[in-house]
């Protein structure tokens, strides 16, 4: 065992039948380390390409929904699974990446503010800054706020929020009226339309797709970077990073700033699919679900976010076809209990159930799973 | 002028409900370091109940038989959710009071139903003349009920062994244990307290305009007031709770006339603004205790 094998400095192999013998840093460090992680993914990637020409336009269309939320969801577990700071107020960047996009891609002179930049490599930065600039503007008071006191403040932000929209009109269009959201346009490409490329459904699912696989695998580098183990030991113990000479402030700041940047992202993109803003839609209920996705899936990892927003998602097409199964639970929502009381309730449980039983979530779930199979037969 | 004193004693009677649910907040975070986000949910399962009880046993014992029935489904919640998260990260402890929060109003929502719900109670909008001043019965009520139960609970905290117990582990856990206190039931006595201040204060919440599904966004400015008082002084979380009724409520009097461009219901959020502004100055709130961190 003591044989050094001098340490080669860049790639090489690793001797066969022994996947998780590292023999370079470049290799610890690898985004895709094993060759099955290599094998696996690409074959994810590609299956849901796939998908885009197999399922019919309904299911794309709460899948492409599902991929947006899991950018939310991948932006939220930066400033609360990696850099532990707890963030009720996701909604309210959320909200303002939704208006920053849709005020810039919607045609001027309507009944609400709009300036004709469709163009979606414009809109969707510039509504993830716009939001990022909102979360580093709130991180000062978030520096100075440790645990539950943030997660106050917040909240606070959240309805805060919720009164802006509500009484900014010409953005917003009014409760119950709302506005058109971002137009996804891109180089002269309608995608919210049917045209020679696809259906509108699949253009947008194969945009949303390659949305997420863009911002994931940014978010993924990043927690793996510098940065990211700065946030680690940010959220460990904040007061021993900064004796180790990580500076607070700076990466609390860059920690929410990040973050809403995903969340702007996700929310310019999100009102694309149904093309329609209401400020009612921003409430705690999204911050929540947002959590909800987050546990569900996995604190602090990438995958567990993707696939957290994705259970959360699909959730909601088997709960709306309860009624046909279950006789009790009733369609109509002047009955009680009806569909949306059922999900709500199931959000509350699962966050109960996996905080209780599986706190790392599905992610804990499928790591679990995968040591079993490892060593099978043997248990140990 | 008379319009002013008025709209403070009823800012006044709205912030002493906040400060029911703030103190229900401050036990809890004292005893188990965890803010419950469960309060709202159980605020508004106390109204509903008194509701339903008033129609068979009448007002005042009604409002008594809900307290404890609350105060037993906090200890049953308590129980089952938040004991098995000893020594965990109180984060997650919170983030599962959120879950119980949204399951419990689920329940409850579905006894209120689409209609709103009368309390029976017996002030109504009835109004009483102080002098030169003109108020409703309710805000009276409202503080007298709160005074007294405010005593009250300071008194337990002071000369009672139980409220002895409870400070030493809101002091130090692990001492507390060494010393013999069965912290497990400091937890269920907290949770217990806090559900019966969060049935009075749903009680009150209800009078005169009755309980709908969305009564419960009410009990979340008790966060604010909290915040303002600090987490864990139960006489800040009276003080908060009064401060943001009077600022709440002179706002919702004055801000229409004086600055008519901060939009309607301007007053819905101004807790958070007031919160905010506190934490800038404060961020440990006016009476919260300064955390030193070792490492």
């Amino acid at each position: 065992m003591t044989v050094a094998p001098d340490i080669p400095t860049g790639r090489s192999r690793r001797p066969r039948g022994r996947p998780l013998l590292y023999t370079s840093y470049a290799q610890d460090m690898a985004l895709l380390d094993t060759r099955a992680k290599k094998v696996w993914t690409g074959l994810l990637v590609l299956t849901a390409f796939g998908l885009s020409v197999v399922l019919a336009d309904r299911s794309l269309e709460v899948l492409a929904g599902a991929y947006v939320l899991a950018i939310g969801a991948i932006g939220l577990n930066i400033v609360t699974g990696y850099a532990g700071q707890v963030s009720l107020g996701h909604a309210f960047f959320v909200a303002i990446g939704a208006y920053t996009g849709a005020a810039l891609s919607s045609p001027p002179g309507g009944r609400t503010i709009g300036f004709g930049v469709a163009e979606i490599w414009i809109w969707l930065p510039a509504a993830g800054l716009l939001a990022a600039l909102a979360g580093v503007l709130v991180a000062p008071l978030a520096t100075r706020l440790r645990g539950l006191y943030l997660a106050v403040v917040t909240l606070g932000l959240v309805f805060l929020g919720e009164h802006v929209f509500k009484e900014w009109d010409a953005l917003t269009g009014g409760p119950g009226v709302g506005r058109s959201a971002a137009v996804p346009q891109l180089f002269g490409v309608r995608l919210d339309q049917d045209g020679p490329l696809g259906t509108r459904e699949q253009l947008l699912y194969l945009l949303m797709l390659g949305a997420l696989i863009a911002f994931a695998v940014a978010a993924r580098n990043l927690a793996r970077s510098r940065i990211g183990r700065a946030f680690m030991a940010v959220r460990d113990r904040d007061i021993a990073a900064e004796v180790m000479g990580v500076p607070l402030t700076r990466y609390k700041v860059l920690a929410f700033g990040i973050s809403s940047f995903y969340a702007g992202c996700a929310g310019a993109l999100l009102y694309s699919i149904t093309g329609y803003v209401e400020p009612g839609s921003f409430s705690l209920l999204l911050s929540v679900q947002f959590i909800a996705m987050v546990l569900i899936g996995g604190v602090a990892t990438v995958s567990g976010a993707i696939a957290g927003a994705l259970f959360i998602s699909l959730l909601q097409p088997l709960t709306r076809s309860l009624p046909s199964l279950v006789p009790f639970v009733s369609a109509d929502t002047t009955v009680t209990p009806n569909v949306f009381q059922v999900e709500t309730a199931l959000y509350g449980l699962l966050i109960i159930l996996f905080l209780v039983f599986e706190p790392r979530g599905l992610f804990g779930v499928w790591v679990r799973v995968r040591n079993y199979w490892k060593s099978w037969p043997f248990s140990y | 002028m008379t319009d002013v004193v008025e709209s403070i004693i009823r800012g006044l009677g709205n912030g002493s409900v906040y400060a029911l649910l703030a103190l229900g907040f401050v036990i809890i975070y004292k005893a188990t370091r965890v803010i419950s986000f469960a309060q709202p949910s159980l605020m508004l399962a106390g109204a509903v109940a008194v509701s339903y009880l008033a129609e068979v046993t009448g007002f005042y014992l009604a409002v008594l038989l809900a307290g404890l029935l609350i105060a037993g489904v906090a200890l049953v919640i308590e129980r089952i959710a938040i004991r098995p998260m000893v020594g965990r990260p109180f984060f997650v402890v919170a983030i599962i009071t959120l879950g119980v929060d949204v399951v419990v109003r689920v329940v409850v929502n579905a006894f209120i139903g689409r209609d709103v719900r009368q309390m029976g109670d017996p002030w109504g909008f009835t109004q009483v003349s102080l002098g030169p001043f003109v108020v409703q019965t309710r805000w009276l009520a409202m503080l007298a009920v709160t005074a007294v139960l405010v005593g009250l609970l300071f008194a337990f905290f002071r000369y009672t062994r139980y409220g002895l117990a409870m400070r030493a582990a809101a002091f130090d856990q692990e001492t507390a244990l060494a010393q013999g206190i069965s912290v497990g039931m400091v937890f269920a006595l907290s949770w217990g307290l806090a559900g019966f201040l969060a049935a009075i204060a749903g009680m009150f919440v209800g009078t005169g305009q009755g309980v709908e599904q969305l009564t419960w966004i009410i009990a979340l400015k008790a966060l604010p007031a909290i915040i303002v008082g600090g987490l864990d002084s139960l006489g800040g979380a009276v003080v908060g709770g009064l401060t943001i009724g009077v600022v709440e409520s002179l706002f919702q009097s004055y801000q229409g006339q004086l600055a008519p461009w901060l939009g309607q219901n301007f007053a819905v959020v101004t807790p958070y603004v007031v919160m905010l502004l506190v934490l800038l100055v404060r961020p440990y709130g006016l009476f919260g205790t300064r955390e030193v961190e070792r490492v």
